[in-house]
């Protein structure tokens, strides 16, 4: 490996660390003193945005298509990873790390399977249409969800249309570490060569298949690998939230997902991580402050989708990418060349 | 038999409801390519303007079919203000702009609604008191019969204003070929803007059938209503109006018949259902027409 690579991958994850240390200390050591729940709720929210953001931005903003259905591959991820875990905890008594990792994998694979059965029919449409398969898949799960009840295998859990009582796992440092791993999993597959492949797919399709590539198989894949993080994202929701209602993934919810896409720039992995953050805890500090503000939440969001559109339609960061590394590196070079 | 035919005839007045939503969707893709989630929530604003109007005329002791006119006026101009405001500037600029403008708006108007009129469902108060007529048997509200009707009529006047006259002439010109007809005299703007007036108004009568078989309305409407008439567009063929109309009240009878017949619950997925059925199999839908992909 370089040198230069070297140094780039240190700084990074330091600066994951550091960021994570940060946090540790607002949250473990009672800085924030009666509100530390409160705002740890904030934070854990927020990250669970990022990942399904980053899942969506990966179709819209790569694969050039548009998914309004990430709300249903999320309560499937949700959905699933609670039974599982409910399940198991019947049975056996299991470390919450270890009933974690199995909800986000359950949730994830969950996921992945339904958008593996979606993909390869639905990806033979493109644009308006696909979009709107995307919907129709998200209403069917929610319907299905809403007028089938789960019964209970054992005793104690009561499952069906709201499903109460699941173990509150998702604690925001294991959050913390898998939203890096989901973000850097991602966008390693952004700039390996199936990502190469699908950012020509993108640009030009038939071009695309004419020099090799497989579109189906990419755009299937990408799908797959998109719905699988929307359910980690479900399972970690599920997990803290601890009550699912079916209602809650509805088309609202799947338009607020694409809207924070957008608004960060699709195309721009930093702008999902800066934007979904900030898109979904601002709103709730706002109305801690004004608590008439919940209503208007979506209004201006809204509002500023359409002016975004018609002012800057590629967003905050349009396609541009944050690195930390290079503004370090690069200013360093600066620096000596001004010396020498 | 009895439930049999009762079953048809609300299956044709929701089908109605969602043909004439349907033609909105189908006439604007038709002419822009840009399916406009705004449009059902043309029909909640034309709700709540029947909400609020009807007791007005009530109560100036005027006929309360004038309400509807009221609701047609609003409606077509927070169609032709959409249209202005927000789409003309972002045409040309590729179709991913568009959809998620449209998108943009449609949420724009929901939380809107949600802000001035709150999200507690709206009772509108009934237009017409007509007595219940037996066919064959089966007891039918005498207005659910009458929104059938006028639905059934504003689709005759609408085809028969499309085929024949010089404006409709040019609606369907403009969607074959937008160079050509601006060649031949054709202002295709002020074309563009005529199809949003006119599928809003359409909105705002199918916002009146709507309110006179279901009565409540909620800022919510405009969604599960207009997903649902866009799946009938598609059904039929997204930019015929043929199609629109023959998937609408397509879609309507097979609601109501799984609502009856099959489990209750599950309306919903089916209509879903068979959408993705259509796109995969057809996805030119009943009546549209094949365009082929050129390279």
């Amino acid at each position: 490996m370089p040198k230069i690579m070297k140094k780039k991958y240190l700084i990074n994850i330091i600066a994951v660390a550091v960021v994570f240390l940060i946090l540790c200390l607002l949250f473990d050591t009672g800085l924030l003193g009666r509100k530390a729940a409160y705002f740890n709720g904030l934070v854990t929210i927020g990250m669970f945005y990022t990942i399904i953001v980053c899942s969506l931005n990966l179709l819209t903003g790569y694969m050039g298509e548009f998914s309004l259905g990430h709300a249903g591959f999320m309560s499937i991820g949700a959905y699933a990873s609670a039974i599982a875990t409910t399940i198991i905890s019947d049975h056996v008594q299991l470390s919450s790390i270890a009933l974690y990792l199995i909800a986000i994998i359950i949730g994830g694979l969950a996921a992945a399977i339904i958008g593996v059965l979606v993909g390869i029919p639905a990806l033979r449409l493109s644009g308006d249409y696909l979009c709107i398969v995307t919907v129709a898949v998200a209403e069917i799960v929610r319907v299905v969800l809403s007028n089938v009840g789960i019964k209970p295998i054992t005793g104690n859990a009561t499952f069906g249309k709201s499903f109460a009582g699941i173990a509150r796992v998702s604690d925001y440092h294991y959050v913390y570490i898998t939203m890096v791993i989901c973000i850097a999993i991602m966008y390693c597959y952004i700039r390996s060569r199936y990502g190469r492949a699908l950012i020509s797919i993108r640009e030009d399709r038939i071009a695309a298949a004419a020099s090799g590539i497989n579109v189906t198989r990419t755009k299937v894949l990408t799908f797959t690998i998109s719905a699988a993080f929307a359910g980690v994202a479900g399972a970690i929701y599920a997990h803290y939230i601890t009550t699912l209602v079916p209602t809650y993934f509805n088309f609202s919810k799947s338009s607020e997902f694409l809207a924070i896409v957008i608004l960060g720039g699709s195309g721009s992995m930093t702008g999902s991580i800066i934007a979904a953050p900030i898109l979904s805890a601002l709103p709730q500090l706002i109305s801690y402050v004004f608590p008439d503000f919940a209503s208007y939440r979506m209004l201006i969001y809204a509002v500023v989708l359409v002016v975004v559109m018609i002012f800057k339609p590629t967003g905050l960061f349009g396609g541009k990418e944050f690195s930390l590394p290079d503004l370090i590196l690069d200013g360093k070079r600066k620096k000596k060349e001004k010396v020498s | 038999m009895t439930k049999l035919i009762q079953s048809l005839m609300y299956g044709l007045n929701l089908g109605s409801i969602y043909a004439l939503t349907a033609l909105g969707y189908t006439m604007v893709y038709g002419i822009i390519r840009m399916i406009n989630f705004a449009h059902g929530d043309f029909i909640m604003v034309g709700g709540f303007t029947l909400f609020y109007t009807i007791p007005v005329m009530k109560n100036l002791g005027l006929p309360l079919w004038l309400a509807v006119i009221a609701a047609i006026c609003v409606c077509v101009g927070v169609g032709v203000l959409t249209e202005q405001i927000a789409y003309k500037p972002v045409r040309g600029q590729g179709s991913t702009t568009a959809l998620i403008t449209a998108l943009g708006m449609s949420l724009v108007l929901e939380n809107g609604a949600l802000v001035v009129f709150g999200s507690a469902p709206r009772n509108v108060p009934p237009m017409f008191s007509l007595p219940t007529i037996e066919i064959m048997g089966a007891s039918i509200p005498g207005q659910t019969l009458l929104t059938l009707a006028i639905g059934v009529v504003v689709m005759i006047i609408l085809s028969l204003f499309i085929k024949y006259t010089k404006l409709g002439k040019a609606m369907r010109a403009v969607p074959e070929d937008k160079v050509a007809s601006t060649l031949v005299g054709i202002n295709v703007n002020k074309i563009i803007t005529i199809t949003f007036a006119i599928g809003s108004g359409l909105a705002a009568i199918a916002s009146m059938m709507y309110t006179t078989s279901y009565v409540s309305i909620k800022n919510e409407l405009g969604i599960t209503l207009g997903l649902k008439a866009f799946v009938a567009a598609v059904l039929g063929g997204i930019g015929s109006v043929a199609g629109a109309m023959v998937g609408g009240l397509l879609l309507g009878i097979v609601e109501i018949l799984v609502k009856v017949y099959m489990l209750p619950g599950t309306y919903e997925a089916v209509t879903y259902l068979i959408l993705i059925v259509v796109l995969l199999v057809r996805p030119t839908g009943l009546l549209g027409k094949a365009v082929s992909e050129k390279v």
